[in-house]
């Protein structure tokens, strides 16, 4: 049996192991608010342009000299894969998802042919794929979602991968991030930013249409231009939902892996102080059979 | 023009939140090609916005003055929305923090070797429209 110093030592491990997992849980919670709050003011806009979006590709398409946000570069080689994880661990399979799933799309990619390069955002995405993709990963961002995630930078983020693509450096790219279903469930998000997915706008288009029945909109200055500036505003606006989506699922993750943690901290310690008190009476049982033996050999 | 159907919905909208969502009587714009304003029944039409101040109007006077930093503002018959990278009441523009802006603009403007001397950069074309907006 175990002594009763160890015993102690444990308990205290223990408990001190879940008061760090609650504080941190209750860290979580409050951030999961604010990142909530934050992800939910960012939707109209993303709506809204979505649908002002629908309207204008629908005509362009058929055009020639469509803008390559747009069109395409015309090739489908070179692959552009952001992967958006989280800088910390300790938040259940969150990181761990996202990595299997870029792993599985860069190893389908590859098998046909295609050649893919990587952007991390958050650590933890690029500590993992470094292992086997090391010469792939472009580079890697860190501290994005550090308090809440700020547009200004998400830009400056999207018109880095507008000057690569115009570099021709890839001619698709693909976000994969963590979408945020409830605090205890994310679902992996996969989505093409570049080209800009048209059947997806073709659905909100054909929506915008029956609501206005007012059919094409006047331009000013011109459909280009207005293009030219919304393209890249959309990749920023796309960008940004996913790091919002992405930083929301991070804490939920967070909080309901703490959740457990303090859980089975709580069914140890009750097995831990079961066990101590069973061997305290066993102790002093055989302490006074000690005892009493003595006497009775006087 | 009855008061009801003299209303238009206007609403200006920034990545980080919805800023301003009414039913008004008229809006003045700052588009790209110069100020619009939108009246109840304007043709459809998609505009760029350049950095300046709504004017959001309801009788005949301002009741709402908001500097947007750019954008794209969409007009139907029933409404404006207002797809704005930025933007901020005007009674909250701090006009000391504002002139900040534009002198830093202003520095990196001179130390950019690309610089084309009498076209000024994008960053201090708005912080200028910023620091007017603060004045007025």
């Amino acid at each position: 049996m175990a002594n009763l110093k160890d015993l102690r030592l444990r308990i205290t491990s223990v408990k001190s192991t879940q008061k760090i997992t609650s504080a941190m849980k209750m860290v979580a919670a409050s951030k999961l608010r604010r990142a909530q709050a934050a992800a939910e003011e960012g939707r109209p806009y993303a709506e809204r342009m979505e649908r002002m979006l629908g309207e204008l590709t629908s005509s362009l398409l058929s055009v020639d000299g469509a803008p390559k946000l747009l069109a395409g570069s015309g090739l489908n080689d070179n692959h552009l894969i952001v992967a958006i994880t989280a800088d910390r661990g300790l938040c259940g399979g969150f990181n761990g998802s996202i990595i299997r799933n870029t792993i599985s799309k860069i190893v389908e990619l590859q098998a046909k042919g295609k050649k893919v390069k990587i952007l991390c955002l958050g650590r933890k995405g690029s500590d993992a794929l470094k292992r086997e993709f090391s010469n792939q990963i472009v580079s890697t961002l860190e501290g994005l979602t550090k308090d809440g995630v700020d547009f200004a930078l998400t830009r400056d983020i999207a018109s880095n991968l507008i000057e690569r693509f115009e570099a021709e450096e890839f001619d698709v790219c693909t976000i994969i991030y963590n979408k945020f279903i409830s605090v205890i469930s994310q679902q992996v998000s996969i989505e093409q930013v570049i080209p800009f997915p048209v059947s997806k706008v073709e659905a909100a288009d054909a929506e915008a249409a029956d609501e206005s029945e007012n059919g094409k909109y006047l331009m000013e200055p011109s459909e280009e231009e207005i293009l030219d500036d919304l393209l890249p505003l959309n990749l920023s606006i796309q960008l940004y939902k996913a790091l919002l989506e992405s930083n929301a699922s991070e804490h939920g993750a967070r909080m309901s892996a703490m959740d457990n943690a303090t859980r089975n901290a709580g069914d140890m310690l009750d097995d831990l102080t079961m066990t101590y008190n069973r061997t305290r009476q066993a102790v002093i049982t055989s302490e006074l059979i000690e005892i009493i033996s003595g006497a009775e050999a006087l | 023009m009855a008061e009801k159907e003299g209303k238009i919905k206007v609403e200006i909208v920034t990545p980080v939140k919805l800023l301003f969502s009414e039913s008004t009587n008229m809006v003045v714009i700052p588009g790209g090609e110069g100020d619009f304003g939108v009246l109840v029944g304007h043709a459809p039409m998609i505009s760029q916005v350049r950095a300046g101040t709504i004017n959001i109007y309801n009788g005949d006077k301002v009741s709402t003055q908001i500097f947007v930093e750019g954008g794209i503002a969409e007009v139907t018959s029933e409404g404006c929305i207002v797809l704005a990278e930025e933007a901020v009441r005007v009674v909250d523009i701090d006009k000391k923090v504002a002139e900040e802006r534009l002198l830093k603009a202003l520095a990196a403007q001179k130390s950019d070797k690309n610089h084309v001397d009498g076209l000024n950069a994008p960053e201090v074309v708005a912080a200028e429209a910023r620091v007017s907006a603060a004045q007025s």
